[in-house]
C-alpha cells in the first residue's frame, strides 16, 4: 500500500529468518544438497566407467601406461594444497583475518590456475597422439578394440572435472575480491565457507579419477 | 495471539496487490508470486500437450493415414510426450502449489531461498523455450525417452532438445534444494516433524528424489549430447559401447521421476481427503512412512522397463519384487485415505469429487502396474497400449486428477474468489467418465496387442479406438469448460473469505489471498494439521455454496 509521497512503507525483510546463525545453517544445508547432487552427476561417469572396465579388463589395466603419470601425479599434489590453502583462507576469514584470507584465496586461485595449465598441456600432448574422444580416435600405440572408450571416459570424467575446477576457480576469484572489500569478515563469512566446500568437493572428486585413470 | 482468526475481512493489501504492474511479477521473490507464475506456464505447457494428444487420437480414429502422415505421427507424439512429462508433469504441483503453500504450511514467511526461486522459474521458462524450439525445428521424432541408438543415429537435430531438458533438470535441482532446506530450517516454533502437514511430506519426498535422480538425467543426455557431436561411442556398439547403459542410467532417473509426479499428487489428496471428510487422518504416521518408503523404493525398480532389453533373470526378479514394494507403499495410502472417509462428514465438493476420481483410478492403475510388474505378463504387454494405459491411469488418472483437486481446492487461497461448485462437480464427473472412456480401451487393446507409438492398425482395433478418441473428446470439453469458469471466476467469482471450506489446515491460517508476507503476526500452530477431532473454533463454513 503506497504512502502519500508514493514510497512504501519499509518491511522488514530480511525478518525471514530468526537470525544470521539460522541463515547459516539454512545454507550449509542447501550447499551440502547441492553437493549431494554433483556426487551423483559423476556417479554416472564412474558408473560407466566401471562397466567398461568389467568389459574390457586387460585393457583398462594396459592403458594407464600410456598416461602421464608424472603430471598426473603432480596435479593431485597440486589440487590437495590448493584445498589446504583454501581451508586456511576459510578459517582466517572466519577470525576475522581478512587480508591473510585474501591473500589465501589467491593463492588457491593460482594454484588451480596451475592444474588446469598442467591439465591442458596433458591434453596437447593427448592431441598430437591422436589419443581424441569417440570417432576421431586415431592414437597407433594402443590401437584395440574398446581403447577408443577408454579415452572417451578418460575426455569426459576429466573434462567435467577441469569445467568444476574453472566454476571453481571463479568463484574464488569473487570470494577473494568481495573479501578484499571487506564483504566478509569475522561477522559474516557464510559464502567464503560454501565457496571453500564446493572447492573440496572438486579436489575430492580428483583423488577418485587420479587412482582410475592413472594408476590402476 | 491467533493471526487474523475473528475477522473475515482481510486486513491491509494482499500478495496480489502489494505491488502492482508487470515488472514487480518478473523480479518478485516472493514464492506465492512465483508459484503462480509457475502456474500460469504450466497451464500453457498443458494446453499445448493436450492439444499434441487430440491431434493423435484424431489420427488413430481409423486405420491408416487419417490427418497425418507416419512422420508427422511420430513428431506429434514426440511433442506430447515431451511437452507432457518434461514440462508439465514433473515441474507441476511442486512449482505451482508446492511454492505457494509450502512457506504457509510452516508459517514460514517465504521459501529459504528466495532468489534462487526465481531463478529456478526463469531456468525453467528458458529450458521450456529451447526444448520446444528444438522439437520443432528440429522435427525431433524419437519420443520423450531418447532411446539411443536411434537417437544417436537420427538425422534429426536432437541438441536443443537436449540441453533444454537438461536445463529444466537444472531448474528442479534447484526447487528441490530449497524445499529440502525450507522444510529442514523454515518450521515455525511447535511445527515437529510429526506435525508438518501430509502435503509439506510429499513435497519433502519429491525433493529428495528430485535432488538426487535429476544430476544423474542430466549426465545422461549430456552423454548422448557428446555422442551425437563427437561420436563418443558410448552408447554405440559398433565402438565396442552398449546401448543398455544408456537405458539403465535413463531410467534411473526417470522411473524415480513417475515419483516426482505422483507423490504431491497423494500429498493434495491427503490433505484434501481429511478436509472434505472433515475427519484427521486415518493414521498420519502411515501416510508419512509410505512417502518416505516410496521416495526410497523409487530410486530402486527403474530395471523394470527392460524386461525385454536383455536383464539376468536374477535382476530382472528382483526390479519385480520391488517394484511390487511400491504397490504395498501406495495400498498402505489408499487403505489410509479410504479409512478417513469411513464415517466421515463428507461434503462433496469439486475438489472432492476429483478426490474420488483419484482414490478409483490410482486404485486402477497401480494394480495394472502390478500386472506388469510380472516379468511374464510383461513380455506380452510391453511396448503395447496396455503399457500406455496403465501409465496414463497414473499419470492423468492420478497426477492430474490431483492438480485439478488443488487447483480447485486452493483457487480461493490463490485468488480470493470461489468459482461456481455445481460447475465444477458436473465437470469433474464429465472429466473422470471421459478419461475411463479414453484409457479403459486402451488396455484392452495392448492385451489384443496394439503396439504402442504406431499411426496404422488393423481394422479389428477401430472400435476401441474410436472409444478412446470419443473419450478423448470428453475430456477436451472438460478441461475447456474449466478453463472458462475458472477463468471467469478470477474476476468475477463471489469472494471467497478468508477459510471457505472451513479447512484445518495450516495454510488457511493467513488471509486468502494471503499477505505479502503470509502472516500478520508471528503464526501460532497449537494443534496439529488436520485436526479436525475438535469442533472448529470459527465455524464460519458457508455451505450454502
Amino acid at each position: 500500500m503506497p504512502l502519500e509521497d508514493g514510497t512504501r512503507p519499509v518491511v522488514p525483510r530480511a525478518f525471514h529468518f530468526g537470525d544470521e546463525s539460522s541463515r547459516e545453517d539454512a545454507a550449509h544445508l542447501g550447499m551440502w544438497i547441492f553437493i549431494a547432487t554433483e556426487v551423483l552427476l559423476f556417479a554416472v561417469l564412474f558408473t560407466a566407467y566401471a562397466l567398461y572396465r568389467l568389459t574390457y579388463p586387460d585393457l583398462f589395466q594396459r592403458a594407464p601406461a600410456h598416461m602421464d603419470v608424472f603430471l598426473g601425479t603432480l596435479n593431485t599434489f597440486v589440487l590437495v594444497t590448493s584445498s589446504i590453502v583454501v581451508a586456511l583462507a576459510v578459517d582466517s576469514v572466519r577470525k576475522g583475518r581478512d587480508f591473510a584470507g585474501a591473500a589465501l584465496l589467491a593463492l588457491a586461485v593460482l594454484l588451480g590456475i596451475a592444474f588446469l595449465s598442467i591439465k591442458a598441456a596433458e591434453y596437447a600432448k593427448h592431441v598430437r597422439d591422436g589419443a581424441l574422444p569417440g570417432a576421431w580416435y586415431a592414437y597407433e600405440a594402443f590401437a584395440v578394440p574398446g581403447a577408443n572408450l577408454y579415452f572417451t571416459l578418460y575426455w569426459v570424467m576429466t573434462g567435467v572435472h577441469a569445467v568444476h575446477v574453472l566454476v571453481g576457480v571463479s568463484v574464488l576469484v569473487t570470494l577473494m575480491l568481495r573479501t578484499l572489500t571487506g564483504e566478509f569478515g569475522a561477522r559474516f563469512h557464510t559464502p567464503v565457507a560454501l565457496g571453500g566446500m564446493y572447492w573440496h568437493l572438486v579436489d575430492v572428486i580428483w583423488l577418485f579419477l587420479w587412482p582410475l585413470l592413472y594408476l590402476t | 495471539m491467533a493471526p487474523s482468526h475473528a475477522e473475515g475481512a482481510p486486513r491491509g493489501p494482499s500478495y496480489l496487490n502489494a505491488e502492482q504492474g508487470l515488472w514487480s511479477w518478473l523480479t518478485t521473490h516472493d514464492h506465492k508470486r512465483i508459484g503462480v507464475m509457475f502456474l500460469a506456464v504450466l497451464l500453457l505447457m498443458f494446453l499445448l500437450g493436450g492439444v499434441f494428444a487430440m491431434a493423435l487420437r484424431v489420427e488413430l480414429l481409423t486405420p491408416g493415414d487419417t490427418v497425418m502422415g507416419r512422420l508427422a505421427y511420430n513428431r506429434a507424439f514426440t511433442v506430447h510426450g515431451v511437452v507432457m512429462v518434461w514440462l508439465f508433469l514433473i515441474p507441476s504441483i511442486p512449482t505451482s502449489f508446492g511454492n505457494f503453500l509450502l512457506p504457509l504450511m510452516l508459517g514460514a514467511r517465504d521459501v529459504a531461498f528466495p532468489r534462487l526461486n526465481l531463478a529456478s522459474f526463469y531456468l525453467y521458462v528458458l529450458g521450456a523455450t529451447m526444448t520446444l524450439w528444438g522439437v520443432f525445428q528440429g522435427g525431433v521424432d524419437t519420443g520423450w525417452t531418447f532411446y539411443t541408438p536411434y537417437s544417436t543415429a537420427t538425422g534429426r537435430d536432437l541438441l536443443p532438445v537436449l540441453v533444454g531438458v537438461f536445463v529444466v533438470g537444472f531448474s528442479t535441482i534447484l526447487t528441490g534444494i530449497n524445499f529440502i532446506t525450507t522444510v529442514h530450517t523454515m518450521r515455525a516454533p511447535g511445527i515437529t516433524w510429526m506435525k508438518v502437514p501430509l502435503f509439506v511430506w510429499a513435497l519433502y519426498g519429491t525433493s529428495i528424489i528430485q535432488v538426487l535422480a535429476t544430476p544423474v538425467l542430466g549426465m545422461v543426455l549430456a552423454l548422448v549430447a557428446l555422442e551425437r557431436v563427437v561420436g563418443a561411442g558410448l552408447f554405440d556398439p559398433g565402438r565396442g559401447g552398449d546401448p543398455l547403459l544408456y537405458q539403465h542410467l535413463f531410467w534411473f532417473y526417470s522411473h524415480p521421476a513417475v515419483y516426482i509426479m505422483i507423490l504431491p499428487g497423494m500429498g493434495v489428496i491427503s490433505e484434501t481427503v481429511c478436509a472434505f471428510s472433515r475427519k484427521q487422518p486415518f493414521s498420519y504416521r502411515v501416510i508419512v512412512w509410505s512417502t518416505v518408503g516410496i521416495s526410497f523404493v523409487g530410486f530402486l525398480t527403474w530395471g523394470h522397463h527392460m524386461f525385454v532389453s536383455g536383464q539376468s533373470t536374477f535382476g530382472a526378479g528382483a526390479f519385480s519384487l520391488l517394484s511390487m514394494l511400491v504397490a504395498i507403499f501406495t495400498a498402505m495410502k489408499i487403505f489410509t485415505w479410504l479409512g478417513t472417509l469411513y464415517r466421515g462428514s463428507l461434503w462433496v465438493t469439486t475438489p472432492f469429487t476429483y478426490v474420488l476420481g483419484f482414490i478409483f483410478l490410482l486404485f486402477f492403475g497401480g494394480m495394472s502396474g502390478v500386472a506388469v510388474a510380472v516379468t511374464s505378463a510383461d513380455l506380452h504387454w510391453h511396448d503395447t497400449y496396455f503399457v500406455v494405459a496403465h501409465f496414463h491411469f497414473i499419470m492423468v488418472g492420478a497426477s492430474l486428477m490431483a492438480f485439478l483437486a488443488a487447483l480447485h481446492y486452493w483457487f480461493p487461497k490463490m485468488s480470493g474468489r470461489r468459482y461456481p461448485e455445481g460447475m465444477g462437480i458436473g465437470t469433474a464427473v464429465l472429466i473422470i467418465f471421459g478419461f475411463i472412456a479414453t484409457f479403459l480401451p486402451q488396455f484392452l487393446l495392448g492385451n489384443m496387442g496394439m503396439p504402442r507409438r504406431y499411426a496404422d492398425y488393423p481394422d479389428a482395433f477401430q472400435p476401441l479406438h474410436v472409444a478412446s478418441t470419443a473419450g478423448a473428446s470428453l475430456l477436451g470439453f472438460g478441461f475447456l469448460f474449466v478453463a472458462i469458469y475458472l477463468g471467469w471466476s478470477l474476476r468475477h467469482g463471489r469472494a471467497a473469505g478468508r477459510n471457505p471450506w472451513g479447512s484445518e489446515g495450516y495454510e488457511w491460517r493467513s488471509d486468502s489471498p494471503p499477505p505479502e508476507f503470509n502472516f500478520h503476526a508471528p503464526p501460532v500452530f497449537p494443534r496439529p494439521p488436520h485436526d479436525y477431532g475438535r469442533p472448529s473454533a470459527e465455524g464460519e463454513v458457508d455451505h450454502a455454496a
